[in-house]
């Protein structure tokens, strides 16, 4: 009884510990970003909105953050659109090799990001595609396809395997089908999808500096900036960043779960 | 003479290796109500699907109202089915689920909610049209999915084990749902199933099928009583099956040796003769079961095995010295005067008349 207890606590010890290592960073740059000291040092100084006033009348800033959310958006669009694809073809064919394709369109995340990106960077140049706003969507979009295509099996899975012939059956040709069941079912899956590979892409540094060029997106900013000099415009940007990604993905998260949770029901 | 509505002519499906449907000929008339039955793996979902186009016959050809349906697609088909699993869609509600053949006719959104709500109220489940069909019973959202195959007025309804996942007693009521629609609509009915009671209380015409190949087709009764063969007599009901040798031919009344005594048999058609091997079914109901040795031509003694009560009617199992198991089934009531626990002897025996001889 007791020994059960104690495992209890330090189970949950050990879990906000957990918390704690990852979120205390992000803590400590957001309580920075107030701080009106050019240093990041302990006691506090004054709080102060200057931080933000600074970017926000940075033009490079507004510039950079335009950027970011074309590319998210533009990625998130074609990625999931991607994903969707191959997680239908799956669902509904079978054919030989069909492990081997799906390893491959399983790949990319595996792959390391640097080599992807140099990669990437050696691929564009060659074919004279380097340096545009568009290629980092398309970067962008063979690294976060497969996250959206693991959602949407993940939902796929769950549907009854009539549901489709039961369409045909009361007269939908497979192109209604499409429209009138397995997009709808697939929904939620499809939102969330689209908010997390914004998120993922929103975030990605490695393969944007490679490939962007002179269209530099938040992340590539950031690190010019910390390059520089330490500038607390750092923790302001940040925190910026931060309050978004979290965003796409609680809501990516809250999409998947709603519809998990009421099919258990 | 009306022309039958549905025609399988040496219909075959392969998938791969395996074949599910070795050449099946069948018609069924319209207004009929067909029951397809059968052990798992028979074949008879592969001749519903083929009906609805969801799977093309590898050989032969399949005729609806006289028009060939071979490569026909399901959506350009009038043949809704319903489905084991429903395949209620659960992202609409109830009546959406039942507009659904509608709308892809393009029918108006007025005439299509008419028609929905009209359904839905026929089968007594108006009430739930806005509801999430996954909040529905089982009962309701068998009901929802009938109006959804029915909503389009089709000339054929096919149905797959529609009551499989449902209660006993919902079973039964669900039964009388169905005969009476399709007595009301006078719409042809095939009732894929693989339960002897529910075929049996529905169909005009029941089809047997094992291995992909019809064994019988009749009557609900001429199957019970008359199976036309060894395969079909196991599967339905419970039947004692005899075999023997001719010993005797005596205008048509066959004297049987087997190894539990010597039985008579009537053989209506003549197809037998002296010597030939004979097979006989005598149902375990028409058996009588007495205490004292019976004065009657068929006559066999047992032990008893074990019992079966199942409410009304008991089913005894009883083995022979050779070691030949025979059912009897009797009215519980019956058993007292039995008294069937004290164990010794048991002496089987039948009328002639009840014996029925399986040709070939």
């Amino acid at each position: 009884m007791i020994v059960q207890r104690l495992i209890n606590w330090s189970l949950r010890g050990y879990v906000l510990l957990l918390f704690v290592f990852i979120f205390s960073p992000i803590l400590f740059s957001v309580v920075f970003s107030f701080n009106s000291a050019r240093f990041p040092t302990i006691p506090l100084e004054s709080f102060t909105l200057h931080w933000y006033k600074t970017i926000w009348n940075d033009p490079d800033v507004w510039t950079a953050a335009r950027n970011s959310l074309i590319v998210s958006a533009c990625t998130s669009v074609l990625a999931t659109f991607l994903g969707f694809c191959t997680a239908y073809s799956d669902y509904r064919y079978n054919f030989r090799f069909k492990s081997a394709y799906l390893a491959l369109v399983l790949l990319p995340p595996t792959i390391p990001l640097i080599i992807m990106a140099l990669a990437m960077l050696a691929w564009f140049s060659k074919i004279g595609a380097s340096g545009q706003l568009w290629s980092i969507i398309i970067a962008h979009s063979v690294l976060t396809a497969p996250f959206a295509m693991a959602i949407i099996r993940l939902r796929l899975n769950q549907m009854d395997k009539d549901l489709e012939s039961a369409a045909w059956n009361l007269g939908a040709s497979e192109w209604r089908t499409m429209r009138e069941v397995i997009l709808p079912f697939c929904k939620p899956a499809i939102i969330s999808a689209l908010f997390l590979t914004a998120a993922v892409s929103f975030d990605e540094f490695a393969i944007a500096w490679f490939v962007s060029g002179l269209n530099k997106t938040i992340p590539v900013l950031i690190l010019e900036i910390v390059q520089g000099n330490i500038d607390p415009q750092v923790n302001a940007i940040g925190t910026f960043v931060f309050l978004v990604s979290m965003t796409l993905v609680i809501v990516a998260q809250i999409f998947f779960t709603l519809r998990a949770g009421k099919m258990m029901s | 003479m009306t022309s039958p509505l549905v025609t399988f002519d040496g219909v075959v499906k392969r998938f791969g290796d395996f074949t599910a449907v070795q050449r099946l000929d069948l018609t069924i008339d319209a207004g009929e109500f067909v029951a397809i039955m059968g052990p798992s793996g028979c074949g008879k979902t592969t001749t519903l699907r083929m009906l609805a186009g969801l799977d093309q016959p590898s050989e032969g050809t399949i005729h609806i109202d006289g028009q060939l349906m071979n490569n026909v697609g399901p959506h350009k088909r009038d043949t809704p089915l319903v489905w084991q699993s429903l395949a209620l869609f659960p992202f609409l509600n109830a009546r959406e689920n039942v507009e659904f053949g509608l709308k892809m006719r393009n029918q108006g959104a007025k005439e299509r909610r008419d028609k929905a709500m009209d359904w839905l109220e026929r089968l007594g489940v108006a009430e739930f049209s806005e509801r999430n069909v996954e909040t529905l019973s089982g009962g309701q959202r068998q009901r929802v999915a009938l109006a959804r195959s029915l909503v389009t007025e089709p000339r054929l309804l096919l149905l797959d084990e529609p009551l499989s996942a449902l209660d006993a007693h919902l079973v039964i009521r669900m039964q009388s749902v169905l005969t009476r629609l399709q007595r009301e609509l006078g719409i042809t009915f095939v009732y894929v199933t693989h339960s002897q009671s529910e075929a049996f209380a529905m169909a005009d015409r029941v089809v047997i099928m094992s291995n992909g190949e019809i064994a019988q087709v009749g009557l609900p009764r001429d199957i019970y009583r008359e199976p036309a063969n060894q395969f079909v007599a196991e599967f339905v009901g419970r039947n004692n099956i005899i075999i023997g040798n001719i010993t005797g031919n005596e205008n048509g009344n066959l004297a049987i040796q087997a190894p539990d005594g010597l039985f008579t048999v009537t053989d209506y058609e003549r197809v037998k003769n002296v010597n030939d091997e004979a097979t006989f079914v005598i149902a375990a109901d028409l058996v009588t079961v007495s205490r004292t040795p019976a004065e009657s031509e068929n006559t066999v003694s047992c032990t008893l095995i074990s019992e079966e009560f199942i409410g009304s009617v008991v089913t005894l199992f009883l083995e022979t010295k050779q070691g030949t198991e025979f059912k009897v089934q009797l009215q519980e009531r019956e058993l007292i005067t039995l008294d069937h626990t004290a164990g010794g002897a048991f002496y089987l025996s039948w009328k002639t008349a009840d014996a029925h001889l399986l040709p070939g």
